[in-house]
């Protein structure tokens, strides 16, 4: 795995040195775009969520929520946000939608996806889980991932994919009736919506807690490439599958 | 805000909303939102630095964010497939008495005087003649037991019955090809819908619930009721009703909730 990715090592000249390229123009602006459309979704969503909690203990501070100040809201519409939470929510939703549905398409048509991502074994997934909590996990090349990346990659994946079916499930459970009926009933879809959030939120803190501990990846996301001295870091350096 | 909005109906009021109190405060407005930008930029994480610069009802964005609830309004038209029926349930899950719901509270809910009560018609319909209760009640009834959803996540199971609009649409002569059915309401509250779910076999003028003349604080005499749009897009105690081609908005869709809201 090491060795196929350092083979299509693409170095190119420019006046700071030697660069390794990492993402392409395509993958950094839906991935930006995404993050995004997600955060706008998740606050919009958690003033939503807080007209009608589903839990009685659980409601969001509204400093971490969008739809506008309640007092100056509710002065133009007549309520405290939750119109605005909702045209920012179905606005953002179209965003992430068609710019979702472009990522993975052309990802996996490309066969990017596929290649980073797969396969994932559990025995890969256990002996990665090891290496990280021992602190022993390498990331000497940011463009290979561990089995442990790979699976919250296509996890993170599969709760998108969750939130737009509990998505629809709620916005039309006459016309997508079905799908509602898969949740069990309304209240059932509303309550995988929050689940899938909770997940998409959990993912968010681990991914970016760990872009943070390897800000290569950030400049990576950002610039497209990295400097080929980054390549061999303080990280611990793996030697082979 | 700079939203363009259709003029002239009998369902919408002659002026706009009353800015003057936010012109008036404009200095207290710019330093409410001084302080969420300084409390926002105090705590930590993206989804703060939103808060921080929330320019949710800045009237650039809110003319994107309505014309975007507009694209919106035009997917769900061509998503309603005017044949599909809501899921129907049984006396056991019926909820009675239903949950309360209007823009204040049920204490303050004004009894309408069924033998005062008139429905007054206006727009393009051929016989405009107001209706009594006792002739509206006299009307063929049909019942449906359906799932009530509300914009804000609740929803019960309820029993109404009453005279199909189409049926009632018909029976007045109402050009059937105009784009909207509104509706006026006794507590100023105002609605309106688009003709395909009018015409909708489940869309009804219900009169009774749960087998009973409507309660007072549930639309008596006469409510809107379609389980294929949420529940502030059906309107209680209704006392006229207009067929018309212009566009004649709704108390809650004037503030910024999407119109069409069909489940």
């Amino acid at each position: 795995m090491i060795a196929a990715g350092s083979s299509r090592i693409q170095a190119e000249e420019t006046g700071h040195g030697r660069r390794i390229r990492v993402h392409s123009v395509f993958v950094r602006a839906t991935h930006w775009i995404n993050a995004i459309a997600i955060l706008i979704m998740i606050g919009s969503g958690w003033r939503i969520y807080n007209n009608v909690p589903i839990f009685s203990w659980l409601t969001f501070p509204e400093w971490a929520t969008l739809g506008g100040d309640p007092e100056i809201t509710y002065k133009l519409n007549k309520d405290v946000g939750f119109s605005n939470a909702l045209l920012w929510h179905f606005a953002a939703m179209w965003v992430f939608f068609v710019n979702g549905l472009l990522a993975l398409g052309v990802g996996l048509a490309s066969g990017r996806l596929q290649m980073k991502w797969l396969p994932v074994t559990p025995s890969g997934v256990i002996r990665d889980v090891r290496q990280a909590l021992s602190f022993n996990l390498a990331h000497d090349d940011i463009r290979v991932y561990n089995a442990v990346q790979k699976l919250l990659y296509i996890g993170v994946i599969l709760a998108a994919i969750l939130m737009l079916v509990s998505g629809l499930a709620i916005w039309k459970p006459v016309q997508f009736q079905t799908l509602t009926w898969l949740f069990y009933d309304f209240q059932g879809a509303r309550l995988a919506h929050f689940l899938g959030m909770s997940a998409i939120v959990l993912f968010l803190v681990v991914h970016v807690t760990l872009a943070i501990l390897v800000p290569k990846t950030i400049t990576a996301m950002t610039r497209g490439s990295i400097p080929a001295e980054a390549e061999s870091g303080p990280y611990p350096v793996r030697t082979g599958e | 805000m700079a939203i363009i909005r259709p003029r002239g109906s009998v369902n919408r009021p002659k002026t706009g909303v009353d800015q003057s109190a936010l012109v008036e405060h404009r200095e207290l407005i710019a330093g409410i939102e001084r302080r969420a930008f300084l409390r926002g930029s105090v705590s930590l994480g993206a989804l703060t630095l939103l808060t921080g610069c929330d320019i949710s009802n800045d009237s650039a964005l809110q003319s994107v964010l309505r014309a975007m609830s507009g694209w919106n309004d035009r997917v769900q038209a061509w998503l309603f497939d005017p044949k599909k029926l809501a899921p129907t349930y049984t006396d056991a899950d019926v909820l009675n008495p239903p949950r309360f719901n209007a823009f204040y509270g049920i204490d303050e809910v004004k009894r309408v005087d069924g033998a005062a009560w008139r429905l007054e018609l206006a727009g393009a319909i051929e016989n405009k003649r107001p209706w009594t209760k006792d002739a509206l009640y006299a009307l063929p009834r049909e019942t449906q037991i359906t799932r009530h959803v509300c914009v804000e996540g609740w929803d019960y199971i309820g029993k109404w019955s009453g005279v199909p609009l189409r049926t009632f649409l018909d029976r007045i002569g109402a050009d059937k090809t105009a784009k909207y059915v509104g509706f006026k309401c006794s507590d100023k509250y105002w609605g309106s819908i688009d003709m395909a779910t009018a015409l909708h076999p489940q869309t009804i003028l219900a009169t009774h619930y749960a087998g009973e003349p409507l309660p007072d604080a549930y639309g008596f005499p006469m409510r809107l009721k379609t389980p294929l749009k949420l529940g502030f897009k059906q309107p209680k105690w209704i006392y006229a009703m207009e067929v018309t081609n212009v566009y004649p908005g709704g108390y809650w869709e004037d503030g910024g909730y999407n119109w069409f809201s069909g489940l």
